[in-house]
Parts: structure tokens; C-alpha cells; sequence
């Protein structure tokens, strides 16, 4: 066993209101710049659609990812001798154009202010960013948001494929899901594997993948590689270019700026400890279905002395150890079974992990009396087989059961916080049906609902002082401030205070020198290298004992303790108001009402 | 011998030799950054799929006919078995071939890179120079070998030029190897190391580049901080 962190992300779809808040914040902190104006490291995606770039989950086109090739594990878009042989190295075949995204465009504003008398107002027209022409638009960045063009569009999105065709008329008129979508930082990345010159690499102490803009030659692989088509080709430096995870703010503790300037909250941030020897045997699961089980067990339970024990060995340290107990990302996806991985068909087991929507699904059954009759509520979601078909086919490879499981466990979840809240009687044994306790279930709500910041974001820091120069390195660290981008550096890679200011804005909590790392070392998977870092003894504190379902009792939270005196207080309060507005509880109305239902 | 001839065969092919070196060595220590293949394929991939192919398909084989014909000595060919009159099929026929393969993939691809104004607007004066040039030596090496050879049956550029060329390389440099030789080689070999000069500064770079170990390396790479000790 070789133990390794990393900082893992789920987002809750639930609570997706796709204001694109993510997109913009990131924009402007990472991809302002020539050549990267069509590049969304975030993007909010509406399903059904065919998404940003068109089409990118047809793997057909793009040949991301990896396959099963007689058992063994292989790139979709050819051996790495296949590559070389045939010439691919020359032309791509299988890489996206930048029509496929985009043509970038800004408008002629200049237009609007030299115009002199004339008949007609004038007018500021688009103009292609990268021919400078006048252009027509024909696409662009969420051209199908909310579904715009959505009885052209939703149909060739691939997910719909799989779903027989009768029923795909009813289902576009009655679900829609916002799809936020960042770098899954996967265990083993298609793009790391595709990059000829070694340049893509995951980091060893949280699992970020970056580009090293200095090793970068522009061989264009990683592009076809990424089967989430989240590394980008910037057509200015002819490098490419990813997310990075924000990881000047991760190192120092602080959330991606997408989770940071969420609206909805709906973001979670945390510690996840794998077994990196099993990620090969993992990610060649014969069975596509069973890929989503693999995935799960690579995960080791951070509350097991025996493998608390081998991280430290492993070098993780003890403030991490406890990142990786209190995270809220290892009780989403781990403890409660709430959230799903994207597509791990691509096999190349993605970091990014999504709980279900339920709400879009809700009104469906609010109308099938589950109100009076709760348990109405599992018939329903029976019923509602496209969309849970359709949301199985984007997270479990098809296999609608744990989907099916994750939204009875939040429906029952709503149910009893209701009744909760509203002092009604609730027979607690129909909470066996869902496999949760009464506890577990306000643990749950109080992750999903209350969603405060401390118990979203569990980030432990990097301790970046610790380590040898990583401000010279900022190149290798996916961000290079060098020559034609607008980042202009001094010499030797030290920069004055102005530009560090520049690449900072929208970094609040980047502590001055967070940054890169030295290439030391480059390790193939499978190396049993240890780190060499070895941790403080001080003691771990446990925080299993006395707390029967292991949900968060050891939380060092200051925000936990305060929480449960104010909550009674805040739902007698909504309480009170909804019944002096119109007599009834106001829940069913706030939580579900509106704007899903046809 | 004029001064120009001098200049022309001794000092001008020294200097573009030292330029190639030194300018690489300064350009690798000082900007990884803007060292890339530079693709354009981002913007424009049907042009680019034909003419990149036949370019780089050709251009490989007609280097390689290049070494064999410049590097190897006439006498070590003989006696490995290669008399004259294959050398001589071999050049014309099969460099032939892939001389015009490469023309026209370069013909396509600088149609290509003035005709389209995306590509056009992204190219640097770099690309463009390393464009027209690679043009006009392709064209004058393809007339060279069809043209010139069959004019001038007597001449033999491996008794001239590339005696003259591994000369510059055991520092005993002699133009008179040159003074005679027909002006399309003269011109051919004169661009020949123009470009060599250009290449440390200009996409060429990525030549050296070629990832010969991507076949050995292993699928997946960590990279571990340093720490202060």
C-alpha cells in the first residue's frame, strides 16, 4: 500500500441555480489573457446539451480517455507507439478545433464613441479576437444555456443516446440540470499519460494536475487525451493550458475561487487518502458499471489506525491526516454514497464528484400526493426512470441503482428534516429503508443545507515555506509569467511586486510565495519511492470514539458547536412567519416551489 | 578565389554553424517558454492535415538522403557495396520522390499560411521567413536534382560539395571545392545554412524536441517538492 492525498471536490447539484458566478470569478482570476480568451477553465453546463466543447462526451469524435484493449489498459486515441508510427504527432486527427469551442469575438466600441453626426445611432459589431475581421456569430460560450435551441441541441447530446427513443420527448420538456464543470484532477489523467514531452503532471502531495508551461512543447495530445476536454490549447504561447485548482490558495488553506464565490453554496472541498498502487488494477475494471464500486475503494477510511499508520509512513502529515477525517468530500461520496463521479466510463477516475439533483425530480412526485403520503416518494422516483437513466449515464456508466439510492436517501433526508422542523411525528424506522440514522441524517443536512464554510471547505495548508524556492518555479506550475503573456516578468523568474499583484487579483488568500514546486523527482505510479518528508510525531487525535456513525464528531469546527442552538431557534423563527403569511409550514412551498414544475 | 567566394564557402558557413550553436544554448537556458511545435491545427486542421503530412512524411527520408549523400564519403558507399550508378537511382529516384512530396506539402502549407487570415494573423515575421525560405530551398534542391543533375551529367556533388562540407567539420575549409559547382546547388547549400542560422531563434526548435521517450516512460508522472532541509 502507498498511501497518497489530495484535495478532491463534489458539488451538489442540487443546488446548481447555474448563475455561472464559478465561470466568471475564474475567468477573470485565469484566463483573462490573449490567447486565452475562449478558455473556460470553469464552465456551467445545461444538460441535455452537447456542452463546451460541441459534443465533448462523444468519444467517438474525440477518442478521449481510456479503454480496455484485451484486458489491458490503453489511451482511446492510440499506444504511444501507435502515435509516433502514424504520424499523429503531425496531425492530430482526433483534436478539437477551436470552432468546436468557440471563435472568440469582442465588439467595435471604439465605433460607438468616434461616430460623428449620422442618421442612425451606430452600433458596436463583433469582431473576430483572433482575425480581427468583422464576424457573424454562430456560437459561443453557453450558446445553449437554459436549454435555448434545446429541441435541436438535447437530442444530440450523448447521454440521450443511450435512452430509448420514445421517451425523450416527455423527458426534455420535464428536466433540466446546470452541469458546472471544472479539471477532474483524476487519478490517472488521460492527459498526463498523453503528453509526449513529460510536461502534465499530477502533484504528489494534493494530486493538482498541471502543465509545466517550461516543458510544454505543443505537441497537442493532452487535448485529445482529457476525455473532459479540460486542457486547452492557447492559440497565442502554442502551449496548453488547465485548471490548476487554484493551488496558491489551496496550499494556503482556502478554497478554488469557484468554490469560494459559489452562490448556491453547493461546493465541497477536502482531504481523500488512496491506495496509488491500486489505481492501475482500479481503472481497468473489466465492467464498465463496476468502475464507479473500484473507484469508491480505492479510498482508504482515514479513521483506520492501520492506515493512519501508513500514511504517516507515506509522509502524509498529521494536519492532513485530519483534513482527511474531517472532510466533507470523503462523507459525501464515502460515507453517505451521495456523490457520483463524471462519466468514470472514461476510466481515467475523476476527482470531481457530483451529487444527483433531486429537485428538478421533486415536483414530478409533489404532484403524486407524497406529501400526504410520504413514502409515495420511492414509487416516484421508480417512475422517473429517463432522467435517473440519464443521470446515470453522466455519473454511475449507466447503473441507475445507486443513483436511484442516493436521491431516495435525499428525499428521505427532506422528509424528515420537515417533519422535523415542523414538529410533526416522524417514524424513524422508515429511515432504515434508505440505510441512514436520525443522526446521520441531520449530519447530512447540516452538510447539504447549512452548508457552512468551515464544513464545505476542510483544506489542509501546504506549509509552502517549508519548501525549496517554489517562486522560481512558476513556470513548471501551469503558470508561466513570461514572455507574451500579459504577465510580463523580470529576468531569472523574479518578478517585481506589480506583476505578483497582477496574477494575484482574485487570489485573496495566496500567500506571497505560494506557488510552484521544483522538479525534483518524477515518478511513475507504480514507484514505491517514499517521500522523504517525514511528518511531526505529534499525536493524531482520534476522533472516531463515541460517535456510532463516524459523521464529523471530531470536527474541529468552532462553527459546529455554535450551530445546533441556532438552527431550533431559525426554523421556530421561519416557522412562525410562514404560518402568520399563510398558515402552512413554509418548506414545501420554498424548497420546491416554482420554477421546475411545467 | 575572390573574397566573396571565401566569404561565401569559408566565413559565412562558419558563422551560421556558430550562431545555430550558441543561439541554441542561449535560447534553451533563457526561454523555455516560447519553445513549441507552434500547431496551428487549433485553428485550422483540413489544410493542415495534408500539407503537414506530406511535408514532415518527405522532409524526414530527404534529410536522411542528405546525410547519406553529404556525410558519407563516395569510397565508404563503394565499399559497402553501393557503386555509383545506385547511388545515383537512388538520389534521383527516391530523393526525387520525396523531394516532391515535401514540395508539395510545402506548397500547401504556405498557401495555407498566406491565404487564411486566422492563420496569417497568428503567424509571427519568424514563421514567415522560416516559411518562404524552406519554400525556396525545397523548390531549388527539387530542381537541383531533376534539372541540374540531368544537365550536367558530368558533375558529381559528392566529389565537390560534400567533400567541401565534411571539410568545414575537420576545420580545414577549401572553396575551391565550390567555386565551380552549378549556381542551383551553390544557392541550395548557401539557404541551406542561412536557415541553420535562423533555426535556434524561430519554431524549428522543435526539431529537437521529437519525444523519443514518451515510448519508454511510464503512462502516469508525480512531481515532488523539494524540501528545505
Amino acid at each position: 500500500m502507498k498511501i497518497k492525498a489530495q484535495i478532491a471536490m463534489v458539488m451538489n447539484l442540487d443546488k446548481c441555480i447555474g448563475c455561472h458566478t464559478c465561470s466568471i470569478t475564474c475567468k477573470t482570476a485565469w484566463t483573462n489573457r490573449p490567447g486565452a480568451e475562449y478558455i473556460w477553465f470553469n464552465n456551467v453546463e445545461t444538460k441535455p446539451g452537447i456542452g463546451y466543447p460541441k459534443k465533448w462526451e462523444d468519444q467517438d469524435i474525440y477518442k478521449g480517455g481510456w479503454e480496455l484493449r484485451k484486458g489491458k489498459l490503453e489511451l482511446k486515441a492510440g499506444t504511444k507507439l501507435n502515435k509516433m508510427a502514424w504520424g499523429k504527432i503531425f496531425y492530430n486527427p482526433d483534436m478539437p478545433e477551436i470552432k468546436d469551442f468557440y471563435e472568440p469575438w469582442t465588439y467595435d466600441y471604439e465605433n460607438l464613441t468616434l461616430t460623428g453626426e449620422v442618421q442612425h445611432s451606430p452600433v458596436a459589431r463583433p469582431k473576430s479576437v483572433i482575425t480581427g475581421e468583422r464576424m457573424d456569430v454562430q456560437w459561443g460560450p453557453n450558446w445553449e444555456d437554459d436549454l435555448a435551441g434545446g429541441h435541436v441541441i438535447g437530442p444530440q447530446d450523448p447521454n440521450m443516446k443511450k435512452i430509448e427513443e420514445e421517451i425523450k420527448f416527455s423527458f426534455e420538456q420535464a428536466f433540466m440540470v446546470y452541469l458546472p464543470r471544472i479539471c477532474e484532477h483524476c487519478l490517472n489523467p488521460g492527459c498526463v499519460a498523453s503528453c509526449p514531452s513529460g510536461a502534465m503532471y499530477k502533484r504528489d502531495e494534493d494530486g493538482i494536475v498541471l502543465v509545466d508551461q517550461e516543458a510544454c512543447r505543443g505537441w497537442r495530445y493532452c487535448t485529445t487525451g482529457c476525455p473532459y476536454k479540460k486542457v486547452y490549447f492557447n492559440w497565442k504561447t502554442n502551449k496548453a493550458e488547465k485548471c490548476t485548482f487554484c493551488y496558491p490558495r489551496i496550499e494556503s488553506g482556502t478554497p478554488t475561487i469557484c468554490s469560494e464565490t459559489c452562490v448556491g453554496r453547493l461546493r465541497y472541498l477536502g482531504v481523500l487518502l488512496y491506495d496509488a498502487d491500486k489505481v492501475l488494477e482500479a481503472a481497468s475494471t473489466e465492467d464498465e458499471k463496476g468502475l464507479y464500486q473500484a473507484h469508491c475503494d480505492l479510498f482508504l477510511d482515514p479513521h483506520d489506525p492501520a492506515v493512519i499508520e501508513q500514511a504517516r509512513k507515506d509522509g502524509i502529515s498529521e494536519e492532513w491526516i485530519e483534513g482527511a477525517q474531517n472532510s466533507p468530500v470523503y462523507k459525501l461520496a464515502i460515507e453517505y454514497k451521495l456523490a457520483f463521479p463524471l462519466h468514470p466510463e472514461y476510466r481515467t477516475l475523476p476527482m470531481v464528484w457530483y451529487v444527483p439533483p433531486l429537485s428538478p425530480i421533486m415536483n414530478y412526485f409533489e404532484g403524486k400526493d407524497s406529501i400526504n403520503n410520504p413514502d409515495m416518494i420511492f414509487p416516484a422516483i421508480e417512475e422517473m426512470r429517463v432522467p435517473i437513466d440519464y443521470l446515470a449515464n453522466l455519473l454511475t456508466a449507466g447503473d441507475a441503482k445507486p443513483v436511484k439510492e442516493a436521491l431516495q436517501k435525499m428525499a428521505m433526508m427532506r422528509m424528515y428534516m420537515r417533519a422535523d422542523s415542523s414538529g410533526k411525528q416522524f417514524d424513524e424506522k422508515r429511515l432504515e429503508q434508505v440505510g441512514l440514522t436520525a443522526n446521520q441524517i441531520k449530519q447530512m443536512y447540516r452538510l447539504l443545507s447549512i452548508a457552512k464554510y468551515d464544513d464545505r471547505y476542510v483544506i489542509p495548508k501546504s506549509h509552502r515555506e517549508n519548501y525549496v524556492d517554489p517562486y522560481h518555479a512558476q513556470g513548471i506550475a501551469g503558470f508561466e509569467m513570461g514572455n507574451n503573456v500579459s504577465y510580463v516578468g523580470t529576468e531569472n523568474g523574479n518578478f517585481n511586486n506589480n506583476t505578483m499583484m497582477d496574477f494575484s487579483a482574485g487570489c485573496s488568500g495566496c500567500s506571497v510565495g505560494s506557488s510552484a514546486m521544483a522538479p525534483v523527482m518524477a515518478t511513475s505510479t507504480g514507484c514505491g519511492d517514499g517521500c522523504g518528508c517525514s511528518s511531526s510525531p505529534t499525536p493524531i487525535q482520534s476522533s472516531s470514539g463515541g460517535c456510532g456513525d463516524g459523521c464529523g464528531c471530531g470536527s474541529t469546527n468552532t462553527t459546529v458547536t455554535a450551530e445546533p442552538s441556532f438552527i431550533p431557534k431559525l426554523t421556530t423563527m421561519l416557522k412562525k412567519t410562514g404560518e402568520q403569511l399563510s398558515g402552512k409550514p413554509v418548506f414545501e412551498e420554498n424548497f420546491y416551489g416554482g420554477i421546475w414544475r411545467d | 578565389m575572390s573574397f566573396l567566394d571565401q566569404f561565401l564557402w569559408v566565413i559565412f558557413p562558419y558563422v551560421c554553424i556558430v550562431i545555430f550553436i550558441i543561439g541554441h544554448i542561449i535560447r534553451y537556458r533563457n526561454d523555455q517558454f516560447s519553445w513549441t511545435a507552434k500547431s496551428s491545427e487549433f485553428i485550422e486542421k483540413k489544410q493542415l492535415m495534408i500539407g503537414s503530412l506530406l511535408f514532415h512524411l518527405g522532409i524526414i527520408p530527404v534529410i536522411l538522403g542528405h546525410f547519406a549523400g553529404l556525410v558519407i564519403p563516395r569510397e565508404w558507399m563503394h565499399s559497402l557495396g553501393v557503386s555509383d550508378h545506385l547511388y545515383h537511382i537512388g538520389a534521383v529516384y527516391i530523393g526525387g520522390l520525396f523531394g516532391i512530396m515535401t514540395l508539395a506539402g510545402m506548397l500547401i502549407l504556405t498557401f495555407r499560411r498566406f491565404s487564411l487570415k486566422s492563420v496569417r494573423r497568428l503567424s509571427s515575421a519568424s514563421d514567415l521567413i522560416v516559411n518562404v525560405l524552406l519554400l525556396f530551398i525545397i523548390i531549388v534542391g527539387v530542381y537541383a536534382t531533376f534539372f541540374t543533375n540531368a544537365a550536367n551529367p558530368d558533375f558529381d556533388y559528392r566529389q565537390t560539395i560534400s567533400v567541401w562540407f565534411r571539410n568545414l567539420f575537420i576545420l580545414q575549409p577549401n572553396a575551391a571545392y565550390m567555386v565551380n559547382v552549378p549556381i542551383s546547388f551553390q544557392l541550395h547549400v548557401i539557404t541551406g545554412f542561412l536557415i541553420f542560422a535562423f533555426w535556434p531563434f524561430t519554431r524549428l526548435v522543435h526539431v529537437w524536441s521529437v519525444p523519443f521517450n514518451y515510448s519508454r516512460r511510464s503512462y502516469i508522472l508525480y512531481r515532488k517538492n523539494e524540501r528545505v532541509s
